[in-house]
C-alpha cells in the first residue's frame, strides 16, 4: 500500500548497483583466496543487499564514519564479514588493497569483526544471536533522544541459521513491545548453516508467520533483485508503529556456479579443499573469478 | 577512615547493600542525563524501582530475558547512553556471561552490570539463587572493572563513581541487611583498597602486625569484628577493605603482605577464582607469603537463614579466627 506511489530504481541505478555487487563478490573471492580461511556462501549471497544498502539506501559518510546522524548497520552474523569489509572498502572507508589482509596477524580486518581493530564498525560480532538485541538497544536510545521523528534508521542483518539462538526471540519481543518503527531487520534466508540445510538442522519455517505473530511488519523478497530490495526497505521505513523485518530469499554462494546452493561452502574458502561438484582446488579461485567477471554463474542459475 | 562510630555496638544499623545501589542510581541519573536503567523483571528486588519511579522515561523493562538485557544495553551504550542493568547475579552476569563478554566488554561498550543477591546470604531462596561464582566468571574478562561494596553507603558511592569509570563495570550486591560500616565521609575511590581496621601495635608492643585480613563485600564487617577480638588475644591484625576486585590495588596488597608476612582473604564466593585467588595470583609472583582463604569450598548453596548458611559454609567469625591462627602458624 505504502509503496504504491514509490518510484523504484531506474534501469541505470539497477545496473550501477549490480555492478557494485559484482565487484564486491570479486573482492570477496580475492580476499578468501589470500586468507585461505573464512566463509564463502553467505558473503556472496548478501552482496546485492550490501550493495543496495551502502550505495543507495544508507545515510552514511565514508570520510566521517562517526557522523552522529548516520544510519546504523549492525551485522549480527559476523562470519559474513568479508562482504561487509569488501563493501566498506568499495565505499571508500579504507583502501581496497587492505582487503587482502583479511584474517592475518595485525590486520584491521579480523576473522570476525572487532571494533578495537576497526573502530568504524558499529559492533563486534561473531557469536550468533546477539546483534538484534544491540540494534533494539540502539533504536530505543534513538527514540529516547529524538522521539518518533525517524531521522535515522537502525538496520540489523541476520542469518537464518542464527535464528536458532533464543536471544533473537527475546529481542523480537522487545522490539515489538517498544514499537520500534526505526528498526529494520533483514534476514538472509539462504537455507543453509554449517552442518547442512536449515530444514534438516533445525526447521525454522514458517518464518513469515513467526515474525508476524511476534507483531513485526514482515515482507518477503528476492534478495538478489535490486528493485525488490529497495522497495521493501522503503516500505519498511514508512511503517512507523512497529519494527520491520525483511525475509530476503537468497542463493548461497550466489554468482559462483559451483558454490550456488551448496551448504559445504558455508564456512569454506575457495582453493583449499576439493569439494564435490567443484573444480579441483587449484582451479577454484580462477573459476570463481571467471564466473563473476562473465556473469556466467548468474546466467546458469537463471536457466535452471 | 571516618567509619561508623557505632560499628561495635550491638544495635549497629543494618541496611541491605542493594539499597545503596538503588539510591546511588538516582544520584547518578540526576547528575548525568544519559544514565538509563534496564531491568529483567526484578525492578523492586534490585532496588531499581527508585530510579524507575523518578525517571520512568529513562527506564526500560526487558522482561525475563537477561541475555537480551546485556546486549540491548550494549546497543544503548553505542548511542551515547550510560546503561545500568540489574538482575540477580546468578542471571546477570551468570546466564548472560557471553553477551557481557562479547557485546559489552569485547565490544568496548560501557555498561554497568549490577548483580544483586550475590553470595549464600540470599538465604531461603536456596542454591539456585545464590551466586558464588560471579567474581570468578567476570574477573577473567579483559576490559571490566569489578566492585564489591561492603555496605549500603559504599554501594551508593560506588554506583555514583561508575559514571567516571572508563570500562564496563560489574557491581556485586548482596540481598540481606548488612551492618553499616562506613559513613558519608569515608573515602571511596575505584581501584583503591582502604584499611578499615588498624591493630594497636603500641598497645600490643609490636613493630609489625601479625596478619593482614583482606575482605570484600558483606563479610568485611565480620573481618573487622575478628581483628578486634584478635587484639584481645595479643594478635595484631589489619583489615583491608578490597572493594575493587579488578583492577587490583596491588600497592595496598603488597604493603600489607610485606608488613604482616601472612594473609587471610575473606569473601562470600567460591574460594576458586574469587577475590582470594586474585590476591594469591598477585602475591605469588611478587611477594609470596602464606595465605588462607575464607569462602565457599567447591559447594552449591542451599536454603536457610543467612547466619546459618554463613556458618555452614565456614565463613563465620570463628572460621576467620581459625584461618588467622593457621596462617600465622605457617609463617617462616
Amino acid at each position: 500500500m505504502i509503496s504504491q506511489n514509490h518510484m523504484s530504481l531506474t534501469d541505470n541505478q539497477v545496473k550501477f548497483l549490480e555492478e557494485k555487487a559484482n565487484l564486491i563478490r570479486q573482492s570477496i573471492i580475492e580476499m578468501l583466496l589470500e586468507a585461505k580461511s573464512g566463509h564463502s556462501a553467505g558473503p556472496l549471497d548478501m552482496s546485492d543487499i550490501f550493495s543496495a544498502l551502502y550505495f543507495h539506501i544508507l545515510r552514511h559518510k565514508a570520510d566521517e564514519p562517526t557522523w552522529s546522524e548516520r544510519d546504523r548497520l549492525v551485522l549480527s552474523n559476523g562470519h559474513i564479514c568479508p562482504v561487509l569489509y569488501a563493501t566498506m572498502a568499495h565505499s571508500g572507508y579504507f583502501p581496497v588493497s587492505e582487503l587482502k589482509t583479511l584474517r592475518k596477524f595485525g590486520s584491521r580486518l579480523q576473522g570476525h569483526p572487532h571494533r578495537e581493530f576497526l573502530p568504524m564498525l558499529e559492533n563486534s560480532s561473531g557469536p550468533l544471536g546477539s546483534g538484534l538485541s544491540q540494534a533494539v538497544g540502539m533504536a530505543i536510545a534513538d527514540r529516547m533522544d529524538n522521539g518518533k521523528v525517524n531521522k535515522k534508521f537502525i538496520y540489523c542483518l541476520l542469518g537464518d541459521g542464527e535464528l536458532d539462538e533464543g536471544q533473537n526471540w527475546e529481542a523480537f519481543m522487545l522490539g515489538a513491545k517498544e514499537k520500534l518503527g526505526n528498526l529494520i531487520a533483514i534476514v538472509d534466508r539462504n537455507n543453509i548453516q554449517i552442518d547442512g540445510f536449515t530444514d534438516d538442522i533445525m526447521p525454522i519455517s514458517p518464518l513469515f508467520d513467526k515474525f508476524k505473530s511476534f507483531n513485526w511488519h514482515v515482507q518477503e523478497i528476492d534478495g538478489h533483485n535490486m528493485c525488490s530490495i529497495e522497495t521493501a526497505i522503503e516500505t519498511a521505513k514508512a511503517v512507523s508503529d512497529k519494527p520491520s523485518i525483511i525475509i530476503a530469499h537468497t542463493v548461497p554462494g550466489r554468482g559462483v556456479s559451483y558454490m550456488e546452493g551448496r551448504y559445504e561452502w558455508h564456512g569454506t574458502p575457495p582453493g583449499i579443499s576439493n569439494v564435490e561438484g567443484a573444480p579441483d582446488k587449484a582451479k577454484q579461485g580462477e573459476v570463481a573469478l571467471e564466473d563473476l567477471r562473465t556473469l556466467h554463474g548468474r546466467i546458469t542459475s537463471e536457466h535452471k | 577512615m571516618n567509619l561508623n562510630p557505632k560499628i561495635f555496638d550491638k544495635d549497629v544499623e543494618q541496611v541491605p547493600i542493594r539499597k545503596g545501589f538503588g539510591e546511588g542510581l538516582v544520584l547518578a541519573a540526576e547528575k548525568n542525563k544519559n544514565v538509563v536503567g534496564l531491568c529483567a523483571d526484578l525492578t523492586e528486588s534490585t532496588m531499581m524501582h527508585l530510579f524507575k519511579n523518578k525517571f520512568p522515561e529513562r527506564f526500560v523493562e526487558i522482561g525475563v530475558a537477561e541475555q537480551n538485557l546485556a546486549s540491548v544495553a550494549s546497543g544503548m551504550s553505542a548511542m551515547g547512553k550510560i546503561p545500568f542493568i540489574s538482575s540477580y547475579a546468578m542471571f546477570s552476569p551468570g546466564r548472560n556471561w557471553e553477551q557481557i563478554r562479547t557485546t559489552i566488554c569485547y565490544n568496548d561498550r560501557k555498561v554497568i552490570i549490577a548483580g544483586s543477591h550475590a553470595g549464600v546470604s540470599v538465604g531461603p531462596d536456596g542454591g539456585t539463587h545464590q551466586a558464588v561464582e560471579d567474581i570468578a566468571i567476570t574477573r577473567v574478562i579483559p576490559n571490566i572493572t569489578i566492585i564489591s561494596p561492603c555496605d549500603a553507603i559504599e554501594a551508593k558511592k560506588a554506583t555514583l563513581a561508575c559514571l567516571d569509570v572508563k570500562t564496563p563495570v560489574y557491581l556485586r550486591l548482596a540481598r540481606e541487611k548488612t551492618p553499616v560500616i562506613t559513613t558519608d565521609e569515608t573515602p571511596f575511590v575505584v581501584g583503591k583498597a582502604q584499611t578499615f581496621y588498624e591493630a594497636n601495635k603500641a598497645l600490643l608492643k609490636k613493630e609489625k602486625i601479625d596478619v593482614g585480613i583482606i575482605a570484600t563485600g558483606s563479610l568485611v564487617f565480620k573481618a573487622i569484628m575478628v581483628a578486634r577480638n584478635l587484639e584481645k588475644k595479643g594478635i595484631a591484625a589489619n583489615v583491608l577493605n578490597l572493594s575493587t576486585i579488578k583492577p587490583l590495588d596491588t600497592e595496598a596488597i603488597l604493603n600489607l603482605a610485606k608488613e604482616a608476612g601472612a594473609i587471610v582473604t575473606v569473601e562470600e564466593h567460591q574460594t576458586a577464582g574469587g577475590m582470594g585467588s586474585a590476591v594469591a595470583e598477585f602475591l605469588a609472583s611478587s611477594h609470596p607469603v602464606p595465605i588462607e582463604f575464607i569462602g565457599v569450598q567447591n559447594k552449591f548453596g542451599q536454603s536457610g537463614t543467612p547466619e546459618e548458611l554463613i556458618e555452614y559454609y565456614e565463613m563465620g567469625e570463628s572460621h576467620i579466627m581459625k584461618a588467622v591462627e593457621r596462617v600465622v602458624g605457617r609463617k617462616i
